[in-house]
């Protein structure tokens, strides 16, 4: 509870702040732990329901334990008709989980999003925000193995 | 052929983005340098004059807005620059910003000495940590130079919600809220961040001003289309040969942008449709493509330019299954807010997956039209209104892909 307080109190005096802070606290966790929450509504003096809304609205956030590595999977129309459904199937296969899993190792989460702007290359993966583009069912275990 | 027009481009790929000795040596920085020496209104009339019209969809004219924030008295302006960019297929800001962060920088300065503000916050999509690093270090060699005087640039960044992209929601979220839209009038120019006048333009206007002020209002104005000058970035998707971006003046046809920059559609196929502005925007069929790709000509065919997203599809291409999912996304992306967007996109999405699946009838395509015109008319704010779109313009072009589904 500590270390939450010690980060989300950086952005105190931050006008709107809090968004600031949830973002500190997933780059040092890669989510937000539910008692950072609690911190936040303190710090930001308001009520936890709110502090709660906020890290809730926004899909980048994830309130709760997720993998070390995120791998997110674009499913926008560009993507969708460039064949990210074979590339979702070759993730699943190679990391034994379904989508919005986490691997038993923690290592790996599989998720899904929406456009991530580098549609130069449909279709599109990131991992922790890494853009792999040209997406095929045979790369998928070459760029895993960067990350093993 | 046509050619390519590189105006907000022109330094890609001759300066170093992050060196802005290079965009100094560029011309870059002598648009404000002009701006500040001319009268606030003198300059606000010069970009209304440019007929400079807002590039991240509404087509608002900027000057005009500007001009409604420097009529507003307050203590605190803040101009806000719209990185927010979530409409799939398209990339153009990150282009911009990658390539030539500093002409978004002085555009924003410029805006900031027309309305009388000292504030600048760039909204960047929380997809693009590695443009937030750039604009970071753009914005201290700035503040190193003193070029930008006293006005300040902070970046903020989003976090994964499409919304965002509607100017009262983005405020919303830099005030740090979730990201919901607020109810208009008020509007942001009189009424905006913190309660105070605020300009919200996206990268592509800001990055337009710089070069307006260096070569005159007159020399845009004369540029494209006469109602919504200038050049357009887009970005290619789907099936067409180069998957790339374009710079073109606004009089350029769909056609040309397909076939001439695009090289048309690859493997031999013949072409179908193709989705301008994002997946908000209209599906477009073949007889209409030699519309001119700016605001009014493609409202005129009730498509959009949008974001200039271009999202080609060859024949093989089923429209049913692509709305599918396009009407995935906006049940996604609705903030909740309004019921007509919430329960509408819910609805909608349900439909469209029943009419994939053959269980759908005549009668579910009636009550989609219906349900698409309320929430046109009914949604809270631009997300809701536009989301229908793509059902509305398929159902009136490609209503057969949807008939062969049923049983």
């Amino acid at each position: 509870m500590a270390d939450y307080k010690e980060i989300v109190s950086k952005y105190k005096d931050v006008p709107g702040g809090i968004i600031e802070s949830y973002h500190a606290l997933q780059r040092e966790f890669n989510y937000i732990p539910e008692d950072a929450i609690d911190a936040a509504a303190q710090i930001f003096d308001i009520p936890k329901a709110k502090a709660y809304g906020v890290a809730t609205f926004y899909s980048y956030f994830q309130v709760g334990k997720r993998g070390k590595y995120i791998i997110r999977i674009c499913e926008s129309a560009p993507c969708h008709i460039a064949g990210a459904a074979q590339v979702v199937a070759a993730l699943e296969k190679e990391l034994g989980i379904k989508m919005g899993e986490t691997t038993a190792d923690g290592l790996f989460t599989l998720e899904f999003t929406e456009c991530v702007g580098q549609c130069q290359a449909t279709p599109v993966i990131t991992i922790n925000s890494k853009p792999y583009g040209d997406l095929t069912p045979e790369k998928v275990n070459t760029i895993l193995a960067e990350y093993k | 052929m046509a050619e390519e027009m590189r105006i907000l481009m022109r330094n890609y790929g001759k300066i170093d983005p992050l060196n802005i000795d290079d965009y100094i040596n560029a011309n870059g920085y002598k648009g404000l340098e002009k701006a500040r020496a001319m009268s606030q209104t003198d300059l606000i009339e010069e970009i209304k004059k440019s007929g400079l019209r807002g590039r991240g969809g509404a087509g608002f004219n900027a000057g005009m807005k500007w001009g409604f924030s420097y009529n507003t008295p307050a203590g605190q302006k803040y101009v806000v620059c719209n990185a927010d960019e979530g409409e799939p297929g398209t990339y153009k800001d990150r282009l911009i910003m990658e390539n030539d962060p500093q002409s978004v920088l002085e555009g924003m300065a410029v805006c900031g000495y027309a309305i009388g503000s000292n504030k600048g916050y760039i909204y960047c999509r929380g997809e693009y940590p590695y443009v937030v690093e750039k604009l970071n270090t753009a914005i201290e060699q700035a503040k190193a130079k003193g070029v930008l005087g006293d006005f300040d640039i902070e970046v903020r960044m989003g976090a994964g919600a499409y919304v965002c992209g509607e100017e009262s929601a983005l405020i919303e979220s830099i005030e740090g809220h979730r990201g919901e839209p607020r109810f208009k009038p008020p509007f942001p120019p009189v009424t905006g961040l913190w309660g105070k006048p605020t300009i919200v333009n996206n990268v592509e206007t800001f990055a337009n001003i710089p070069v307006i002020l260096e070569k005159g209002a007159d020399w845009f104005a004369g540029i494209g289309a006469k109602s919504y000058p200038g050049t357009k970035l887009m970005t290619l998707t789907g099936d067409v040969a180069n998957r790339t971006f374009i710079e073109v003046p606004t009089d350029t046809t769909i056609r040309q942008v397909i076939f001439d920059f695009g090289g048309g559609v690859p493997g031999g196929k013949k072409f179908k449709a193709v989705q301008i502005g994002g997946t908000s925007g209209g599906f477009i069929p073949e007889s209409l493509l030699d519309t001119a790709i700016d605001f009014d000509s493609m409202g005129a065919i009730g498509a959009t330019l949008g974001s200039g997203a271009v999202f080609v599809m060859d024949e093989s291409r089923d429209v049913v299954d692509v709305i599918k999912q396009i009407t995935n996304f906006f049940e996604h992306e609705s903030c909740g807010k309004c019921s007509p967007c919430r329960e509408g996109t819910k609805r909608m999405h349900e439909m469209v997956k029943n009419i994939y699946s053959g269980q759908g009838t005549a009668a579910d395509l009636d009550l989609l039209e219906r349900l698409g015109t309320v929430m046109c008319k009914a949604c809270l704010c631009g997300l809701g209104q536009a989301a229908p779109s793509p059902v509305l313009t398929t159902l009136q072009h490609f209503k057969s892909d949807y008939t062969s589904k049923f049983n």
